[in-house]
């Protein structure tokens, strides 16, 4: 699949929670080929990195791809000073997304996202027509695309660490009751390391498929430079891989934690 | 309308189509960026460097921001020369102009059955990374000794004869003896620089943010480290400099040639902005027409010191 690098013009912008923003950029080419779960590498003025931030939904018809990312230090706060009508420097789309797999309508999916893990799941749910998704943050402030992931059409269960909003506690037990139900035909998750760990493991419980999607710092994006490695367990075999072109996303049981 | 202009320079016998080259490392074998542009766009790629076995290199991470840089700790992840020379080399090839094979080594004997399997091979130039550690002598790398590198390019020398680049670690405290003990030992020409020892720390965690604790620092920020090093190595020694440490323009790249580079490579500004190595092939065709040059090398070596 293509990648392209260009200088996008920014659509829409909104700060959705404190600090966290949501970007629609027009760029029709890219969003011809974008899949979910794959990601765009940013540049920010000024930043010898760029910063790699999750699609959160692709537009085919319009042309245009959506990303959610927090301000967590210079290069994301750098970024999110562009304002509609300026253009955004990007290569995308990058990585190779979730696989989306035929499911009877009886079936449904599960995706799990956690805090800034949430965004990639709007598009992924898109792909299904039975979502369930459960998303998981530290408290009632942080709470991001719920609204989003409904207009969607998944059936949301939020989760706060600290109850103030929603389920209280980690995303794992609603996980779980999920899966006892029996009618899941793949887990898919996205978020902090631990999350990404207790919902293979549940999955696993419940001999579910699952994918994850990984995290790593990175500098070219495009396998290019072999910074972004992560440990993969493939067939028995110990493999080192790349985050931004083997991954993000990864089968959850080949994944070494 | 543009005028044409040769920018083609020749080093070590070698002829690049332009004086710009991918850096060792930061652009794969060449396949990476080919959905932006078609490889044989740069004067030549210097490959990935390959050690004799495959590698998996360090744990991550491997990469940390500095201003105007980063630093790496990839600690040479790659699927070792045999894959190289069957699987990567005959598409660098076809697609791209000089293919330079970037070699490194942990033992001698390691050094030279690696050059020995690429001396069949059609592979136009062999770059050799002396900045890895010499695993018998505790862990040094062998380019910061003359003995090392001399022993190196010994070495790769009595086993090919196809033409030798050796890469000079700026890890040293004289890197002038380092590129003279090379040349006294046949390289052809040397490249120069490499990373630069480097360490950041997360002040919230008390942890190092790469996994190895330091790593190699390269990016705009090493530039005037790396023009001194070149412009004292080139009047040093009567071999060919190849200049590279943080150019990210054609300025940066005009100044790296006056300094005594007969050409330059280009890393870490690729991933800052893929298209730059192009953009300063641009810059330097808009260079030698507005400064009326025939060819770039005129500009190779002709700064005035005070
Ligand atoms: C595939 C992928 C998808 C991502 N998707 C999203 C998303 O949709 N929304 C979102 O808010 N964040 C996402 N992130 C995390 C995001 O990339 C980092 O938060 C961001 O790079 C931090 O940059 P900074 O300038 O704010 O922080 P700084 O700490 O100043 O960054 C310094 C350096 O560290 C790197 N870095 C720091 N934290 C991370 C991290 N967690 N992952 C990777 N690199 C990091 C930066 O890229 C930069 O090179 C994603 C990361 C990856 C790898
Ligand atoms: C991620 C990364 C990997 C590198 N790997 C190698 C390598 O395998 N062999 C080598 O000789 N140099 C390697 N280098 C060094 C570069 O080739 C170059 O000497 C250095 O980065 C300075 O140039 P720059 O500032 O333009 O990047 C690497 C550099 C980076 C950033
Ligand atoms: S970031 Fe360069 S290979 Fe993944």
């Amino acid at each position: 699949m293509p990648y392209f690098c260009d200088k996008y013009r920014i659509l829409e912008r909104e700060e959705i929670a404190k600090d966290i923003y949501s970007y629609v950029i027009s760029c029709p080419e890219a969003a011809a080929y974008a899949r979910a779960g794959q990601f765009v590498h940013i540049r920010a003025e000024g930043y010898t990195l760029r910063r790699p931030i999750s699609i959160c939904e692709i537009d085919k018809k319009k042309g245009t791809v959506r990303f959610v990312f927090e301000v967590r230090g210079g290069g994301t706060d750098k970024i999110s000073q562009l304002t509609v009508d300026d253009y955004m420097d990007i290569i995308l789309p990058l990585g190779n997304g979730f696989s989306v797999n035929e499911i009877s309508d009886e079936k449904s999916i599960v995706v799990v996202g956690g805090g800034i893990g949430v965004p990639p799941m709007c598009g992924l749910a898109a792909c299904y027509k039975n979502v369930k998704a459960i998303i998981g943050f530290r408290s009632k402030d942080r709470v991001i695309l719920e609204e989003d992931l409904k207009r969607i059409g998944a059936d949301v269960t939020v989760c706060t660490d600290d109850g103030s909003y929603g389920y209280n506690g980690v995303v794992t037990l609603p996980l779980e009751e999920e899966l006892k139900k029996g009618k899941t035909a793949m887990v898919y998750a996205c978020g902090p390391l631990p999350m990404l760990k207790a919902a293979v493991n549940t999955a696993k419980k419940y001999n579910v498929p699952c994918e994850v999607s990984l995290e790593e710092r990175m500098a070219c994006g495009v396998g290019a430079c072999v910074g972004c490695a992560c440990r993969i367990n493939r067939n028995g075999e110990n493999l080192v891989l790349r985050v931004c072109k083997d991954g993000p996303v990864f089968k959850g049981e080949e994944v070494v934690f | 309308m543009s005028m044409e202009k040769d920018l083609s320079v020749t080093v070590a016998g070698v002829r690049f189509p332009n004086p710009v080259i991918a850096a060792s490392g930061t652009y794969g074998f060449g396949q990476d960026y080919t959905d932006l542009y078609p490889l044989n766009k740069l004067g030549g790629i210097s490959c990935k460097g390959t050690t004799l076995l495959p590698k998996d290199g360090n744990p991550a991470p491997r990469i940390a921001e500095t201003p105007a840089g980063m630093l790496n700790s990839v600690g040479l992840q790659n699927p070792g020369v045999d894959a190289f020379i069957s699987k990567y080399l005959p598409i660098a090839k076809k697609e791209g102009n000089v293919i330079i094979a970037n070699v490194a080594g942990a033992t001698l004997e390691d050094y030279k059955q690696a050059v020995q399997r690429l001396d069949t091979t059609d592979v136009d130039m062999i770059e050799v990374n002396i900045s890895c550690p010499n695993v018998k002598q505790g862990g040094a790398s062998w380019g910061v000794s003359c003995e090392g590198a001399a022993a190196v390019t010994k070495t790769v020398r009595s086993v090919t004869k196809k033409p030798l680049m050796l890469k000079l670690t700026p890890n040293v405290t004289n890197i002038v003896d380092i590129a003279k003990a090379a040349e006294a030992e046949g390289a052809d020409c040397v490249s120069l620089i490499n990373t630069l020892l480097g360490m950041r720390i997360d002040i919230k965690t008390r942890r190092p943010i790469l996994k190895n604790n330091v790593g190699g620092f390269s990016g705009p920020a090493v530039f005037p480290v790396a023009v001194r090093m070149v412009w004292q190595v080139a009047n040093a020694v009567n071999i060919d400099v190849v200049g590279m440490g943080g150019i990210s323009t054609s300025e940066d790249a005009v100044e790296m040639m006056m300094a005594g580079a007969k050409a330059v490579q280009i890393g870490t500004a690729v991933f800052t902005d893929p298209y730059s190595p192009l953009k300063v092939i641009e810059g330097l065709k808009q260079y030698m027409i507005d400064n009326n040059l025939n060819s770039l090398e005129e500009i190779t070596g002709t700064v005035q010191p005070w």
